[in-house]
């Protein structure tokens, strides 16, 4: 089970991680191991970070949340940033950090469909 | 959020808030301060985001370099204007090459590159004091925006 205080759920073949708390570094370093165990112990082939609660996100944060979808990567499953709020969008883009190479999306919705889309064209290949 | 607002180790008096850093927790308590200050004067959401995030990052630069400082909030006023002060002091190592430190991209343990360059970019002033083995001591200023 996850050690850190972020809830990591699987919804179908996809884990949703809803950060929820006012982010200390060792709790990103900690969620950052708890979410790559939890792929390889349920095998989900996507990732959605659901940010949307938080109402600052520095350098730090941004770096360890990239990374972590790098990461995902490698093992390889796809990871999509939800929710990110009009001013943390503009306050990354403002000190010079784009969040490159990063799958988003507007809502958990659209997450979860980018998501589905993303598994069907895997199918059908 | 889950933690309080002002911190055990914060102090007011005045317009002025002080809390001092000397553990990795700090860096949140600045972070929730400054923002419950930019929101009490109206500042806007950018503006808020911009004061919290740059607060995160000069507060993550004491605790990771120093170990322990000192951060100051202080209320500006100017005939109409209001703005916000935030100082941050500590007596680490201080740094070397501080126009590569601020040129960003210059990554270290922690701070990644873009606490002092990003820093910069999101408040309208911007000082820093520092030398090798004298600490470091950055004071930033935002103002209200008035629309």
């Amino acid at each position: 089970m996850p050690s850190g205080s972020i809830p990591i759920l699987k919804i179908g073949p996809t884990l949703l991680a809803t950060i929820q708390v006012e982010l200390q570094d060792t709790v990103v370093d900690a969620f950052q191991n708890d979410v790559l165990e939890e792929i390889e112990r349920s095998g989900a082939n996507g990732l959605i970070i659901d940010i949307s609660a938080l109402e600052t996100v520095d350098s730090y944060v941004a770096r360890m949340l990239a990374n972590t979808g790098k990461m995902a990567k490698l093992m390889g499953t796809e990871t999509v940033i939800v929710g990110m709020r009009p001013a943390v969008a503009a306050t990354l883009v403002r000190m010079g950090y784009f969040m490159d190479g990063m799958n988003t999306a507007l809502s958990l919705e659209e997450g979860l469909e980018l998501q589905r889309r993303r598994l069907n064209s895997l199918d059908g290949e | 959020m889950a933690l309080p607002v002002f911190s055990p180790s914060g102090s007011r008096d005045n317009d002025t808030w002080e809390i001092r850093i000397d553990k990795e927790a700090d860096i949140v308590a600045v972070r929730q301060q400054v923002r419950e200050l930019a929101k009490e004067y109206r500042f806007d959401q950018f503006a808020v985001a911009a004061l919290t995030t740059a607060a995160s990052e000069l507060s993550r630069n004491v605790w990771v370099h120093a170990h322990q400082g000192v951060s100051r909030i202080r209320v500006l006023r100017n005939g109409n204007k209001v703005g916000l002060e935030l100082e941050f002091v500590d007596n680490g190592p201080g740094i070397a090459d501080l126009d590569r430190a601020l040129a960003g991209g210059f990554s270290t343990a922690r701070s990644l590159g873009l606490g002092l360059s990003g820093t910069r970019r999101l408040v309208d002033d911007f000082k820093i004091d520092t030398a090798p083995g004298r600490g470091t001591k950055v004071v930033i200023r935002k103002w209200k925006k008035d629309y």
